[in-house]
């Protein structure tokens, strides 16, 4: 079986994913590109997983899932509060702890 | 009361320290003296108890046999004396007993140094008992006295206070069991003494003798500590006991033995007074005179001779007093005798007068010491005691009676107005003289057997000396009667019998010393009066055989022919001065008109000039060209090395500072501080404060060293 063309999707994502966090102003959209990433660590996971003929890597995938799902709920409740303190969510603003 | 004797010194200690605290409180301290012969009286019958514990425990030692000691004594000799006419003592003399009983030894530990244990106790056996009993019975008999000679003075409290711890420090010196014990009451006994001389203090010289006193014995107290350490290292331990049995099973090497007891010897004579540190003891009359009656019979001065005779094995083996036929020891003992009986002559203080009888008698018993007549000196020291003591309050009775001069010019006549001082005054002076049947008689004579008879050799010297001593005592003390007692009264005012507290104690110390010979009579003589069964009394219960007897002591055998010399010198003494005073014979006013007479007269007045000695020529030199030289030598070497040692600190110290301190060590810290300050400030650029910069920089990081993995492997 050739993997090139999941990795190279996966790949894809994962670059996708750090531009949006590094690049990305709104906090929801940086969250959003943290999901991109994840995502794309879950399409290696499940390939090498087929590759091998295991089912670990789907476990793996699994778990990874349910905790971005809460990573998510925790970081969108964050940017609500933020959203609540700053009117807005822009994360440049948010240099308290500039040295 | 054997095991207990630490209740006798204590009693006396626990007064002092009552009597200092409370003693105001008793009528504004006029009844205080109430406490101190209370105290004083119940140590007096705790030490007859106890001496009467000790003859039950020698008498059952004796009649019980059983001691190992019996083998090894050597019973008296008596064959030293078979050229010299009759010679009583020969067979009685060889049944002497001896005493067979041991020591009474209860100790605790005091403290542990280098696994060496150190104990404090009690050492009892007969001389400490006999001593016992002398000093409670002076020092009762003090008590009674001082409350008439002392009435009304300022310090009435402060006395009775001192007199007990001066009591308390000779009991429990008398009952050291350890050297280190006896140390300490040395030190005790040279403090009260110092406090009790200088009791008038007001009187600038009553305090600086109160000083010389304590300065002298403190000359000789390094003798003592050095030679006490001494015998520590040559024993390994300050118990008495041990240190005496080891001298006696000849464990202790004969030069340690040698070097301690000629330490030791330095402060026998500071404490007792012997040539060349005597001078403290007549300036020493300073203090009131129940207070010289303690020191000089009973207490402090005795304290050297009990001393050479608690630990006389040493001084035996030490000055090899068994093969000599002179030593250091004897030698000094009859120098200081016949020296100190010639100065009385030339005293008018009859104070001092008795002084330097003390001085002289005090050299008799180191000198019986020195030539091995253990159990003359220490019967010398008990009559010596008794009779001394009588003087002593005898003269201050008399002081009281002529207006408290103690000048014998003064005097004179008082025969009719003081009867009772008078015949007391006689009797000890007669006793004090040697003159049959009194106390002095035997134990003078004694002296001069032993030193007679020697130990393996006679001791010729010190018999001449003795004999020469006998002389002059009875010639002295006829001289002290007849310008006190005798002729015209030359004070003013009329003089009276002292009261019923000075004569009772008068009386009594005449008693003893009328009875004190019977302490140690010899058996011939006992046997003549049949009293056999009480002869060599403190020889039987006191002397140490244990100990002795392996070191070959010899007791001389007692000789009529010596008593009857010893009695023809005493009163041909006596003779010579009374045909001089009383019937003006003799070369009256010789020093008037013969100026080698005149210059003799003024070198025994100047008392050899000893004290010119002293202060003028070895302190003054000290004090004068050697305090220059040190002086300038502390100056210009010792100040100038500490000053160029300190010059060169400073510069060294200012060369540290500017080049090392300022430079490398504050330059290493500057600059550590500067490169934290700077990459610090570099750094701080990189905090922006923004997730995304470090999420930025974190993936760069990650691509970097993927890339660096990537090539390497």
């Amino acid at each position: 079986m050739l993997v090139n063309q999941f990795l190279l999707l996966s790949a894809f994502l994962f670059c996708t994913g750090v531009y949006g966090v590094l690049a990305r102003r709104n906090a929801v959209m940086v969250l959003m590109s943290i999901e991109l990433m994840l995502n794309a660590v879950n399409i290696n996971l499940l390939t090498f997983g087929v590759l091998h003929g295991t089912v670990s890597g789907q476990v793996f995938a699994l778990f990874i899932i349910a905790v971005a799902a809460a990573e998510v709920a925790v970081g969108l409740a964050i940017v609500l509060l933020i959203y609540r303190n700053r009117s807005n969510i822009d994360v440049d603003d948010l240099d308290l702890m500039k040295g | 009361m054997l095991e207990n004797a630490y209740l006798i010194p204590l009693l006396p200690a626990l007064s002092f320290v009552f009597i200092l605290l409370f003693g105001k409180r008793f009528k504004g301290g006029d009844a205080v003296h109430w406490i101190g012969i209370g105290v004083v009286g119940v140590v007096w019958v705790l030490s007859l108890v106890l001496g009467a514990q000790w003859i039950d425990r020698s008498e059952d030692a004796l009649s019980g046999g059983g001691s190992s000691y019996e083998e090894s004594l050597v019973v008296v000799v008596g064959s030293s004396g078979t050229g010299a006419g009759v010679l009583l003592g020969t067979e009685a003399g060889e049944g002497a007993p001896a005493p067979i009983a041991e020591p009474v030894i209860s100790q605790i530990t005091w403290f542990q140094s280098g696994g060496v244990e150190h104990s404090v106790g009690t050492y009892v056996d007969g001389l400490a008992a006999l001593l016992l009993v002398v000093v409670s019975t002076v020092s009762l008999l003090v008590h009674i006295y001082s409350t008439e000679y002392v009435r009304g003075d300022v310090r009435y409290v402060h006395y009775y206070a001192f007199l007990s711890l001066f009591t308390a420090s000779m009991l429990f010196f008398v009952l050291s069991s350890s050297i280190l014990q006896m140390i300490v009451g040395w030190e005790l006994v040279g403090l009260c003494s110092f406090a009790l001389i200088g009791h008038w203090w007001e009187d600038s010289a009553n305090s600086s003798a109160a000083l010389k006193a304590f300065l002298t014995n403190r000359v000789g107290d390094i003798g003592l500590l050095v030679g006490m350490i001494i015998l520590f290292f040559g024993a390994g331990t300050f118990d008495i006991f041990q240190i005496n049995d080891m001298v006696a099973r000849g464990e202790i090497s004969h030069l340690v033995l040698l070097m301690a007891s000629l330490s030791l010897i330095a402060a026998v004579m500071s404490k007792s007074g012997q040539f060349p540190l005597h001078t403290w003891l007549p300036d020493a009359m300073a203090g009131p005179t129940p207070v010289s009656a303690l020191i000089h019979a009973a207490t402090m001065v005795v304290a050297g001779v009990y001393m050479i005779a608690r630990l006389y094995p040493v001084f035996y083996e030490g000055f090899a007093i068994n093969t000599s036929s002179i030593n250091l020891l004897s030698f000094i003992g009859g120098f200081t005798a016949l020296m100190a009986a010639g100065l009385a002559f030339f005293q008018w203080d009859i104070k001092k007068v008795l002084a330097y009888s003390t001085v002289s008698q005090l050299g008799y018993m180191v000198m019986a010491l020195g030539v091995g007549a253990w159990t003359a000196a220490v019967f010398h020291l008990f009559t010596h005691a008794l009779f001394k003591a009588c003087l002593f309050l005898g003269a201050g009775s008399v002081s009281h009676a002529s207006h408290h001069t103690f000048d014998m010019r003064k005097m004179g006549g008082l025969k009719k107005h003081m009867p009772v001082t008078f015949w007391t005054f006689a009797i000890a002076s007669l006793a004090l003289a040697g003159i049959f049947p009194l106390a002095g008689f035997w134990s003078k004579d004694e002296i001069l057997i032993g030193a007679w008879t020697g130990q393996q050799s006679g001791y010729p010297l010190m018999l001449f000396f003795g004999a020469a001593v006998a002389a002059l005592t009875a010639a002295y003390m006829t001289r002290v009667i007849y310008y006190t007692f005798f002729g015209e009264y030359r004070g003013h005012g009329t003089p009276h019998e002292s009261p019923k507290a000075i004569t009772v104690p008068l009386v009594i110390l005449a008693g003893g010393a009328v009875l004190g010979g019977l302490a140690n009579l010899p058996s011939p003589a006992a046997d003549a009066i049949g009293l056999g069964g009480i002869a060599h009394r403190i020889e039987t219960y006191a002397e140490p055989v244990n100990f002795l007897a392996p070191l070959g002591l010899t007791v001389a055998a007692p000789s009529l022919a010596m008593a009857l010399i010893g009695l023809g010198l005493a009163l041909s003494g006596i003779g010579v001065t009374y045909l001089y005073f009383w019937k003006g014979m003799g070369p009256q006013g010789l020093s008037e008109r013969n100026k080698y007479a005149r210059a003799g007269r003024t070198f025994f007045e100047n008392k050899y000039y000893l004290d010119y000695l002293y202060n003028d020529i070895i302190v003054a030199s000290i004090k004068w060209p050697i305090a220059k030289a040190t002086y300038w030598f502390n100056q210009n070497v010792i100040d100038k090395v500490v000053d160029s040692v300190g010059e060169g600190a400073r510069d060294g110290g200012q060369f540290v500072y500017r080049y090392i301190d300022q430079a490398v060590v504050d330059g290493t810290v500057n600059a550590t501080g500067t490169a934290a300050n700077a990459s610090g400030e570099s750094l701080r650029v990189i905090q922006s404060g923004k997730v995304q910069d470090y999420g930025a920089l974190l993936f760069g990081a990650v691509g970097v060293l993927a890339i660096i993995f990537v090539i390497v492997i």
